[in-house]
């Protein structure tokens, strides 16, 4: 289960509407080994795609380093799909490299609609996708 | 010659958990080839085809070693090579 604040759920929703059309990427980081995400860190979608997120290299490193000297981890890697479900794709799970963070998937497809907005967390462990419950509290008790 | 090599949590399994390790090489791909004689396996998951894979990015210092000379890039005592999968997916 990925327990989120309602503050980082709205920060992720907001940043996806912004940068629909084009796939909206982040993480959100926590203290390494207590699964808890604390730190909202939108990246640049290198590839400003519609269809496929990068996170630019150097931001990449950057992001690592700074990570490590905060005793962090990256809890949660999240994107954005804008035409479709908010569910891995195959290229999603091909490049899943974080066994231990949650990946959350958001859909923007019904932005212009104004129908739900889809906002899921999975594990992707080895090519293997398990869907999770996602539970927003105000705060972290 | 020693390089430091830091390794991402996903390579590790080949490290016994080490967060960084030590190589030798005149370049990366020797620095790679080198890694494989104590880590069995870890050169495969970087190199494909004898270059380096798409989605793991690989940096000298500071600086993406594509925008170097890529596998090829000349190492020297004392750098320090990061190794990181690409944060990378989407619909298609």
């Amino acid at each position: 289960m990925l327990t989120i604040t309602q503050a980082l759920y709205d920060q992720i929703v907001a940043h996806a509407r912004e940068d629909h059309p084009d796939e909206a990427c982040g993480v959100l980081a926590g203290p390494v080994g207590q699964g808890r995400p604390e730190r909202f860190i939108p990246m640049l979608n290198a590839a400003r795609s519609p269809t496929f997120y990068e996170f630019d290299s150097q931001d990449l490193l950057k992001l690592y380093r700074e990570m490590d000297d905060r005793d962090e981890e990256p809890v949660v890697i999240y994107h954005s799909h804008t035409a479709t479900e908010a569910y891995p794709s195959r290229t999603d799970i091909s490049y899943a490299n974080e066994p231990g963070a949650h990946y959350v998937l958001v859909s923007t497809a019904d932005t212009d609609g104004a129908g739900d907005f889809q906002f899921r967390s999975f594990r992707i462990v080895e090519g293997e996708v398990t869907e999770e419950e996602v539970r927003v509290v105000s705060h972290y008790g | 010659m020693a390089i430091e090599v830091r390794i991402p949590t996903i390579l590790r399994t080949y490290t016994d958990g080490q967060k960084a390790v030590e190589g030798t090489g005149e370049t990366l791909a020797d620095l790679f080839a080198d890694l494989d004689t104590r880590h069995a396996g870890i050169r495969a998951r970087i190199v494909d085809d004898g270059k380096l894979r798409r989605f793991v990015n690989v940096y000298l210092n500071d600086e993406d070693v594509r925008f170097l000379d890529g596998i090829d890039t000349k190492l020297t005592d004392g750098d320090s090579v990061t190794i990181l999968p690409a944060v990378a997916g989407g619909m298609a």
